[in-house]
């Protein structure tokens, strides 16, 4: 391997054939480009769904109430199903220790809101303090509904990013504004952002104000929960799966509702949903090491015919080699060298143009479902030894079957 | 220098063995030019590619300067031809991506002389063979006899106990077959052992013996007056 002498004399042979070194280095080099360029998107995938994932609070768990479609206990199908305060506080109670943020939701339908003479057409939802952390919303200026706000009733409005945009945009800060709802005027104390601007056209106001101004009585929409963190994340959908069957079971008996009807209560857990996502990843991933792995086998069996067809075009020189005292080993060793040193060359010529486009365009990636491309470099690294083995592996053969051959007959091959 | 006794050799050629030498005794002494003559099928190649230990014989013995040549493997055989033997083609058999220098150089690699060494020992003999300007040229870019002389000048370098020639002219006009039979004829003047296999009478007769093979047995085996190429050549 440190043999000067063997070195120089490859390198004779490699300056001297460029055209063969080309093609062999050629083949090598775009198969594990290739292979790296796919599998930087299969993981750009994996990291697209993971980011549209993010949005909102990874173990949430919702309730949405609908309409019965099944005939239960002398009820007939087709009642619509109606939470109330009752159900949620109940609940909490019962569960303290397996909720980590709660809040009940009410949309306020049918009520005009108003900033001076501009009307505004944003939905209006009374929550608890909590739910920003379901939403996973971050306040950016004021504060968020308080438990004090909800006890006193208080009439204060947290609004979205985009309506401080696109309403209070004149003014530094709509902190101390006024907005009416339906002619009650509502203080700004806080804006909050979310990632999507669509989920920033909402305003925030307690649930208890929504109920008692706006003629909600006890009636909730939506109940909404976030549980604790497990250790891993089997642990956690496991934990969630329980949560949401139990809460169901709760809300169907409370509702006189067919345990089976799913169109009357809806309990959607968002960890069982990532679960999905991550098992369609896990796929995805597995797909695209499919097709590498093909990649690698259609660049291994290029790499070996190449080595075939450069063993037998050198035939003759083998059997010149030989006549004048070449031993076989030395055929084999000189063959294998220039393989290894050429496939090695190539493929990290391959893999770092590979990386270096993947840095360069991977950040700019931003299309729905890809993001940031990129690729991990022990793996980068693992194909291009393995190109490089199965190389040496395939030049073996041929190269030892040469340098076995009889001088004679090698001398004769044109 | 060369000691054979009752060398035999045949070839399987599907169900029919071929039965190349029959049983061929022949000696030549240090310095000697042997030319080997017969007609196609007489088995003047095979005994050649016996000599150069590219064969291997069915029985017999062959003494090389008193050393048996004698169930070499491929590694041993390769030193032997390495260190005892240089070898003339008729199709030259140049390295082509090499040029004439690095031709001549490369027993001497095999021989593990390094590299500078190497080239030195490479020119000198290029510069005996009259081709030290050519040095530089690869085989595409020389002549025929250009050729052939890389070709004696690689044989040379390696310094071997004998040199053999497989119709070392066949493939040259007659005029530049005079001038390398001058090289050859020069060379062993300086007393090299060389073997000249050929079937043309004139090159025969420009040895100091021939011996004629006929049907794979020595018919005839005679010492000769030696006719000088410098004569044809200017």
């Amino acid at each position: 391997m440190f043999d000067l002498e063997r070195w120089q004399e490859i390198f004779e042979t490699i300056r001297k054939n460029k055209l063969r070194t080309f093609l062999t280095g050629l083949s090598v080099a775009s198969g594990i480009f290739i292979l790296v360029i796919l599998l930087g998107f299969g993981q750009g995938m994996r990291n697209g769904i993971a980011h549209e994932f993010e949005q909102d609070a990874s173990t949430s768990v919702w309730v949405w109430p609908g309409v019965t479609s099944k005939e239960f206990k002398g009820l007939n199908p087709g009642r619509r199903i109606q939470l109330r305060n009752e159900n949620y506080s109940k609940w909490n109670e019962q569960n303290t220790a397996r909720i980590e943020y709660n809040s009940a939701r009410i949309f306020v339908r049918d009520v005009s809101v108003t900033y001076g003479n501009e009307a505004l057409v944003y939905g209006v939802r009374g929550v608890h303090e909590d739910f920003q952390f379901i939403e996973n919303s971050r306040v950016s200026e004021g504060r968020f509904i308080s438990y004090s706000d909800l006890v006193n009733t208080s009439k204060v409005i947290v609004i979205g990013n985009k309506i401080k945009k696109d309403v209070f945009g004149h003014l530094d800060s709509p902190i101390g504004e006024y907005v009416d709802i339906s002619g009650i005027p509502f203080k700004i104390v806080g804006v909050f952002k979310e990632q999507r601007e669509r989920e920033e056209e909402t305003l925030y106001i307690p649930l208890t104000t929504a109920q008692r101004v706006f003629n909600g009585g006890d009636r909730i929409s939506n109940m909404s929960y976030t549980l604790p963190m497990a250790e891993n994340f089997d642990q956690a959908v496991a934990q969630a799966v329980v949560f949401k069957d139990e809460l169901k079971e709760y809300l169907s008996q409370v509702h006189t509702v067919h345990p089976e009807d799913d169109s009357a209560l809806e309990v959607w857990s968002a960890l069982e949903e990532a679960k999905r996502y991550y098992s369609l990843t896990g796929n995805i991933k597995f797909f695209f090491w499919f097709v590498g792995i093909c990649t690698i086998i259609a660049g291994v069996v290029g790499v070996s015919n190449i080595m075939l067809i450069v063993v037998k075009e050198r035939t003759r020189e083998i059997g010149i080699r030989k006549a004048l005292g070449a031993k076989p080993w030395s055929i084999i060793g000189m063959i294998l060298h220039e393989a290894v040193f050429i496939t090695a060359f190539s493929g990290f010529l391959g893999l770092i143009f590979s990386m270096l486009l993947l840095e360069l365009i991977g950040p700019h990636v931003e299309v729905d479902y890809i993001m940031n491309p990129s690729v991990d470099l022990n793996v980068a690294l693992t194909t291009v030894f393995v190109l490089v083995l199965s190389g040496t592996v395939a030049g073996f053969f041929p190269a030892w079957r040469a340098a076995n051959v009889q001088v004679i007959t090698a001398l004769r091959d044109e | 220098m060369i000691e054979i006794k009752d060398l035999h050799k045949s070839y399987q050629m599907g169900s029919n063995s071929l039965h190349v030498l029959k049983g061929i005794d022949f000696n030549v002494e240090a310095g000697e030019l042997v030319a080997i003559m017969g007609s196609s099928g007489s088995g003047k190649s095979t005994l050649l590619n016996i000599l150069g230990m590219l064969d291997v014989a069915d029985s017999g013995e062959y003494l090389l300067d008193g050393l048996p040549i004698k169930n070499l493997n491929e590694t041993k055989a390769a030193n032997y031809r390495n260190k005892f033997l240089g070898f003339i083609f008729q199709s030259f058999n140049l390295i082509n991506y090499k040029t004439a220098l690095e031709n001549v150089a490369l027993p001497l690699y095999y021989q593990g002389v390094g590299r500078k060494e190497r080239q030195e020992k490479a020119l000198k003999y290029l510069e005996q063979v009259g081709l030290k300007e050519w040095s530089h040229h690869l085989p595409s870019e020389l002549s025929g006899g250009q050729k052939q002389r890389v070709a004696v000048a690689r044989a040379m370098a390696a310094e071997p106990k004998v040199l053999l020639a497989d119709e070392l002219t066949g493939a040259l006009d007659s005029t530049t077959s005079y001038e390398i039979m001058d090289l050859i004829q020069k060379i062993n003047d300086l007393g090299n052992t060389i073997l000249v296999v050929t079937h043309e009478d004139d090159i025969a007769h420009m040895c100091k013996r021939i011996v004629h093979l006929k049907d794979g047995v020595i018919v005839e085996d005679k010492k000769i007056e030696q006719v000088r190429a410098s004569q044809y050549v200017q």
